[in-house]
């Protein structure tokens, strides 16, 4: 048995949820509504994130493209994540959507360009 | 001169959206002048996600929300001048440019639409002791180095304050490699959205300290350390308090203030509290002819509201051009913020001329809960809206409807404010 506290991300209002869970058991209090009980049980089986960030374009009127995880990955991959987005470098142009790296450290997901960089 | 029907000055997202509402509104001759060498403002160095939820029901991150609006105005063929920039404009409605191709210039205008943003408080405006060695930066001169220009900013960080910047920078910052050490916040409560706390805080482990703020900044080529102290009600800094940091880094996010020189040069009023123009339910400043909107009228917590809010500046000044100034029986009445509220845009509304319904934000000058948001016509209470919390870091709405004032014809004021109960 374990509890967890976390705060409610649905809404301004920050409802603080304790969780508390036993094998796939899984039991939210101090939430007032549906969104908080389903974030919170999110949140403890399998929290997932975007991540966003930014890679150097080779011969680009820009010097960075910023990028993001086409979907949501396991939030315990981000750091893998970054690690592979800072050693990729990519060549221009490049535009929204354009894969940078396929298969991001293993989750199956792409790294997609979120910016236009026009070659120069 | 240069003539052109509606000039816009910034081509941000209030510019852009201003200006595709304004083309479709039917006026062909706009241009649109941006300092900067693209177009999307400051959307081009937030590349996290998070915009465009109301807007296109999407979570796109801000250069894809920029490329959007774009892609708008390149479809309506809506000039545009970039690295181009605006030194004053007068109450004839000339505005004086200076780019390199064609040196300084003036445009006539019709119309003019304030559009140019705002730029982040100093360190400068915040009295912190210390000299002045590299490594301190506005949290988004930082994001602009690293996410744009492609830089290393710091290794490791203390923030002063919990603005939504502030907070994107501390997980864009740890991502990059770095060790943030702390944000520190002067106020009680943080300034920035639950979702930045949760996701760029919690996330990574990196403490938030309420009531707190910075005393010292050591270092005198590079920052070298940094003392914070817990701050009393009088938010001085309680002495026997003090924690040092070791740091080559401070990133300030310690507010936004409307970027209104221009305003100011034409001449028109300005809201104290706001920072920016006071506007007309058309969101038409004092001077005739002259709209503002975005966050040099006032700064907003989402996007999507700018556009919202730039649309119908566009579409009021592409009216203003098509019928002049003829507005026919008027009937202005004051908007007041009262009790909690802080202010409201617009600060009037012409309750014979006005659109079906008008949306007037405000903010709310603290954290409350269970609170009402009430409006009073004349005393008369109109409407009231139950509100778990309220927080000054998210902007409020109420819509007035333009035949609520039906029983009203001798109107002279409308109250918005909080209540208890």
């Amino acid at each position: 048995m374990e509890t967890r506290e976390l705060i409610c991300i649905g809404c301004p209002l920050g409802c603080p949820l304790t969780v508390r869970i036993d094998g796939e058991n899984v039991e939210v209090s101090g939430n007032t509504c549906k969104r908080g009980d389903d974030y919170a049980r999110k949140e403890v089986l399998s929290p997932t994130r975007i991540v966003t960030s930014s890679v150097h374009v080779k011969n680009g009127e820009l010097e960075m493209v910023s990028v993001k995880t086409k979907e949501d990955i396991p939030k315990g991959k981000i750091f893998e994540i970054m690690e592979e987005i800072r050693k990729t470098t990519v060549n221009a142009p490049v535009a929204i959507g354009d894969v940078v790296i396929e298969n991001c450290a293993g989750t199956g997901i792409p790294v997609i360009a979120t910016k236009n960089v026009a070659a120069v | 001169m240069a003539k052109h029907d509606i000039v816009i000055i910034g081509g941000g997202p209030a510019g852009l959206a201003a200006a595709v509402a304004a083309r479709k509104a039917g006026i062909q001759d706009i241009l649109i002048l941006e300092r900067d060498g693209c177009l999307g403002g400051i959307l081009n160095q937030c590349i996290h996600n998070g915009f465009g939820l109301h807007t296109f029901k999407e979570e796109l991150t801000g250069p894809e929300y920029a490329a959007r609006y774009i892609e708008m105005a390149e479809a309506e063929k809506i000039p545009y001048k970039l690295n181009t920039m605006v030194i004053d404009i007068n109450k004839d409605k000339e505005v004086t440019v200076i780019n390199k191709e064609d040196g300084l210039t003036t445009i006539q205008a019709k119309a003019i639409i304030l559009a140019m943003g705002c730029r982040e408080r100093p360190r400068g405006a915040l009295n912190i002791p210390g000299y002045r060695p590299a490594g301190i930066y506005s949290a988004g001169t930082a994001q602009r180095l690293m996410n744009i220009e492609g830089f290393s900013v710091g290794r490791e960080v203390v923030i002063l304050g919990s603005g939504d910047i502030g907070l994107i920078m501390a997980r864009r910052m740890t991502l990059e490699g770095a060790k943030v050490k702390v944000v520190a916040e002067l106020m009680p409560y943080s300034g920035g959205l639950k979702r930045n706390i949760v996701q760029c805080l919690d996330d990574y482990g990196i403490p938030l300290k309420l009531s707190h703020t910075v005393v010292n900044i050591e270092g005198k080529e590079r920052v070298t350390g940094i003392t914070i102290a817990q701050v009393g009600p009088d938010r001085k800094p309680i002495p026997g308090t003090e924690e040092h940091y070791s740091c080559d880094t401070l990133l300030l996010s310690v507010g936004l203030i409307p970027e209104n020189e221009l305003s100011r040069s034409i001449g028109i009023d300005m809201s104290r509290i706001t920072s920016g123009p006071e506007v007309n339910d058309q969101l038409e400043t004092s001077a005739e002819g002259v709209f503002a909107c975005g966050n040099v009228l006032h700064v907003h917590d989402l996007v999507d509201y700018v556009s919202e809010e730039a649309t119908l500046a566009g579409t009021n000044a592409a009216e203003y051009v098509k019928s002049g100034e003829e507005k026919g029986n008027t009937h202005v009445v004051e908007l007041k913020a009262e009790n909690g509220v802080r202010y409201t845009v617009p600060q009037t509304l012409d309750i014979n001329n006005m659109q079906e319904k008008v949306t007037v934000r405000f903010r709310v000058a603290d954290v409350y809960k269970d609170r009402y948001i009430s409006v009073y016509y004349d005393g008369v209470q109109i409407s009231k809206k139950k509100k778990k919390v309220l927080a000054p870091g998210e902007m409020e709405q109420v819509i007035l409807k333009k035949d609520s004032f039906g029983e009203y014809p001798d109107l002279k004021n409308i109250v918005i404010c909080t209540e208890v109960e």
